[in-house]
């Protein structure tokens, strides 16, 4: 058998000119995907890589196609700096977001404050041609979470009580510790020093064993709309101080969505109670459920189709 | 803006490479969690292959085996592995040896198979017995193949290895879906950078061993 002596080389010299040939032109790589390739008309629904925010956009796909839009499903495409430029070029139309998680993609200096003012301040630095519509009462934010019986030994009842605490390992995810809310953000705000441990499920199911076998003693990823919570009987650190962006569940949609369509939106999200979200997480996380099974259930129970 | 100019030039900087969470340490944690994976794998799957070369037996089910094996996503299995093992470095492990185990046990038994049955038949009618004719006359001809299944291993960890970032394990996959996240593509092309030096070095060394035991008297 001869060797393959220049094959991988030759492959690898390739790639290498491609990724440069790709980055020359000085823009996003990301950002190039050509504009009007969908029909006028025609309604683009956006979701992250996220169940939950999947769900909550197959709400809004099936009741705008029961209003006779058009609809295009793009879903479970990243997280926010992947798809944010999509949304910002009207690639998009219609986008399941987060106050104050998306004030912060949008501004990264805002701080944070009560729901009104995250959203006033968000409606302020949303680009042009998007508008975020009605905030729902359901969250789904950062939240610093232990378990009882940790904060039962150490006596915890807000982030500050940390501070009294040696070695705290807190699960997280890569990014969280260049966040204005990560370590360096516990430590002005409340004093407390955090050792990093990256879990990058997203407070899945290895964030919630590792939380629960002890091998991380807070976690950064269990967001307030996690199920695990009520199950585990997790106790979610207040905040009293504000650090954390707050996180309601707001549509953001362009131009193209028209009054009627908005009027939709807004409507989805008036019943959207916390209790509700995490309703639907979790015939999502613990049944399994399809994203179109739970949305489709979600709108016969508050007739919205009547 | 050029992401590929400004990859180059924070890998150029010294300061990129220093500190307890620098790239330096970052590299060597990726090398050594490749070729401890390697190790462990060769161990495993080399008597294996070599078992099956020699015996020609059992090679439909190490082919449908290691088919099936192969199919496996990596980072579900490793998600699947860390929820028993708990974090550190186990899960990954087992995620990296699944990975490398069927390339070494196809270059194994391809490489023994490949002899020259002749070969062979005269090496047992000289007198020497089933280890002799495996140690001193497959292995040494067999070796350009075999160390083809260990240098193809190499390359699928040392590639896979970045998602032992995924449980907090450390390596290139820290800076690569730090810079993932963040957006910031100049810091996850420069990890990827050095993947592919990684690999490239890597697979030059393997290039160069196999060209050298052709060389040797003795040896294909």
């Amino acid at each position: 058998m001869k060797p393959r002596s220049r094959g991988p080389l030759a492959v690898v010299a390739a790639a290498l000119l491609l990724t440069a040939s790709g980055c020359a032109g000085g823009s996003d790589p990301l950002a190039n995907s050509p504009a009007g390739g969908v029909d006028e008309g025609t309604l683009v629904i956006g979701s992250q890589q996220y169940y939950s925010n999947t769900i909550i956009a197959e709400i809004y796909a099936q009741l705008l196609e029961a209003a006779g839009y058009d609809v295009e499903r793009d879903f479970e495409i990243g997280q926010r700096e992947v798809y944010a430029s999509e949304l910002t070029n009207g690639n998009i139309d219609v986008f399941p977001e987060y106050t104050g998680a998306l004030l912060q993609y949008y501004d990264p200096a805002a701080g944070s404050g009560t729901p009104e003012e995250v959203y006033e301040a968000l409606t302020e630095s949303l680009p042009e041609g998007l508008t975020a519509l009605e905030p729902a009462e359901a969250t789904d934010q950062n939240e610093f979470v232990v378990t009882p019986e940790y904060a039962q030994e150490h006596d915890l009842v807000s982030i500050g009580d940390l501070a009294g605490v040696d070695d705290v390992v807190m699960a997280s995810s890569p990014e969280f510790e260049t966040r204005p809310f990560g370590p360096e953000g516990l430590r002005e705000v409340y004093g407390v020093e955090v050792e990093l441990q990256v879990i990058d499920d997203s407070g899945g199911p290895l964030t919630v064993n590792a939380l629960l076998d002890g091998e991380v003693d807070v976690t950064a990823t269990i967001y307030s709309a996690n199920p695990a919570i009520s199950e585990h009987g997790l106790v979610v650190l207040e905040d009293p101080k504000g650090l954390l962006p707050s996180a309601h569940l707001v549509p953001v949609v362009s131009d193209d969505a028209d009054d009627e369509a908005r009027a939709i939106l807004n409507e989805v999200h008036s019943l959207l109670s916390q209790d509700e979200l995490l309703a639907l997480n979790s015939r999502s996380v613990n049944e399994q459920a399809a994203a179109e099974v739970v949305a489709r259930e979600w709108i016969e129970k508050h007739s919205l189709l009547d | 803006m050029n992401h590929l100019s400004e990859a180059v030039r924070w890998l150029l900087d010294a300061a990129t490479w220093s500190g307890p969470t620098g790239l330096g340490v970052r590299t060597v944690e990726h090398l050594q969690y490749t070729l401890v994976a390697v190790l462990l794998s060769a161990a495993i799957a080399l008597p294996i292959g070599l078992a099956i070369g020699h015996f020609g037996r059992g090679k439909n089910v190490a082919v449908a085996g290691t088919g099936v094996v192969r199919a496996l996503p990596t980072l579900g299995l490793l998600t699947l592995v860390a929820l028993f093992t708990g974090l550190g470095l186990t899960a990954p492990m087992v995620a990296f040896i699944t990975l490398a185990v069927p390339s070494i046990i196809a270059g194994a038994y391809s490489g023994v198979e490949s002899v020259d049955p002749r070969v062979v038949d005269a090496a047992r009618a000289q007198g020497m017995n089933g280890w002799q004719t495996l140690l001193t006359v497959q292995i040494p001809l067999g070796l350009p193949l075999i160390i083809g299944g260990i240098r193809l291993a190499v390359l699928q960890v040392v590639g896979t290895a970045t998602i032992a970032a995924y449980v907090g394990a450390g390596g290139l996959g820290v800076p690569l879906f730090l810079g993932l996240r963040t957006n910031d593509y100049p810091l996850l092309l420069a990890a990827s950078l050095v993947v592919i030096a990684l690999a490239i070095v890597l697979d030059g060394a393997f290039d160069l061993a196999q060209r050298l035991i052709r060389r040797l008297p003795g040896f294909a």
